[in-house]
């Protein structure tokens, strides 16, 4: 959402007092029209909806294995401070999140509970598979662990690391907030310039 | 550990007190005293080496499985007992083939040997008769097939290497 800022000119008393004549309905002419311009925000409906989204995501309380101290630390430390970005608020229901970050290796016996609690979230939710088990495995490429939590749910935002740091985990929560603002970062596609040319599934 | 003196002299006693036929051998490898037992009287040997007099056996510390694949009887099971008062450990050991993997179970004896024998059923599938509750502990009941055997295939996907990328398909072709 593009907003653009007008200064404004005047003092605040002043500009106190036009907000009380604007309100009470006593200017008229070019002051109102003035009055008008500065104070009111043009948007779709559909953009202020998802700008309200984007700042009060509220991720799951949930921890998979070890990438769940760093999903700790960036959501429920100072030092990191995800309120900063407006993701801070921990809920331990699946009914009361829209963001279910996937912090650890999925194990076989692991994944129908990710999918029930996946699908317990109400919609619009999204997905963040954290580190790099999550996303492909990683090193556990055997026979306990699911090649890619993306085999059974789907995933929004894959950030790699082992474990990712939390600056990383930060950053990946801002591009999904970019995702939910229907500007998805296209990545190497946008470098390459390859968009379009994804494949369908 | 016992030195091979000592481990001769607990097999000894052991064939005395048991029966000959419970001993099948004894191994002293790197200060490590295996004493391989048959099969059937792994129970009684244990029994005997935690009730007897001389024996200060007292602990079991962890009932685990191993798959000796192209020897022959291919699975083991190690019984690793502990002895607080000497500050010793003594591992027995017993074979069982793939095709009739059964061994008495030593929960009436050791309590604790309960989870591990679920254990060493759920990788190998070896079944301990007597067993009170004889389900897989770690994998989904519904799993098929003992992972930590060595003939169970590896799982997961295939990862390209420079040495095995001749071998594999690869995501463009």
């Amino acid at each position: 959402m593009e907003v653009t800022r007008t200064k404004v000119e005047g003092d605040l008393r002043v500009r106190q007092l036009k907000a009380q004549q604007l309100l009470r309905g006593e200017l008229e002419g070019e002051d109102l029209e003035r009055e008008v311009e500065q104070r009111l925000l043009f948007t779709r409906f559909e953009v202020a909806q998802n700008w309200a989204r984007k700042n009060a995501l509220f991720p799951l309380g949930f921890g998979l294995a070890c990438c769940a101290i760093e999903m700790i630390t960036v959501i429920g430390s100072p030092r990191n401070d995800l309120s900063r970005f407006g993701a801070e608020v921990t809920r331990f229901s699946p009914r009361q999140a829209d963001l279910l970050i996937l912090s650890g290796r999925v194990s076989i016996k692991m994944a129908p509970i990710i999918r029930r609690l996946y699908d317990q979230m109400l919609e619009p939710k999204w997905v963040i598979a954290m580190g790099a088990c999550s996303s492909t495995a990683g090193m556990f490429n055997n026979y306990a662990v699911v090649q890619g939590a993306d085999k059974f749910m789907p995933v929004d935002v894959y950030v790699p690391g082992c474990p990712p740091r939390p600056e990383a985990l930060i950053y990946g929560i801002m591009k999904l907030q970019d995702k939910i603002m229907g500007n998805p970062g296209m990545g190497w596609r946008e470098r390459y310039r390859a968009e379009g040319t994804e494949e369908i599934a | 550990m016992p030195d091979a003196t000592g481990l001769e002299l607990i097999a000894q006693r052991v064939r005395e007190k048991v029966g000959d036929e419970a001993v099948t051998g004894t191994v002293f490898h790197r200060r490590h005293a295996t004493l391989d037992v048959a099969p059937p009287s792994v129970r009684d040997v244990l029994a005997h080496l935690r009730d007897d007099e001389g024996e200060p056996w007292d602990q079991l510390m962890s009932v685990h499985g191993v798959d000796y694949l192209p020897e022959e009887p291919r699975l083991g099971i190690h019984y690793e007992l502990l002895s607080m008062e000497r500050a010793d450990r003594l591992n027995v050991r017993t074979r069982v083939s793939t095709e009739e993997p059964h061994v008495p179970t030593v929960v009436d004896l050791y309590p604790t040997a309960d989870f591990h024998e679920r254990e060493v059923f759920d990788m190998f599938g070896v079944v301990f008769d007597g067993h009170p509750d004889m389900r897989r502990i770690l994998m989904p009941e519904d799993y098929e097939g003992y992972p930590q055997r060595r003939d169970f295939p590896m799982g997961g996907e295939p990862v390209i290497y420079t040495f095995n990328e001749p071998k594999l398909p690869r995501w463009y072709d």
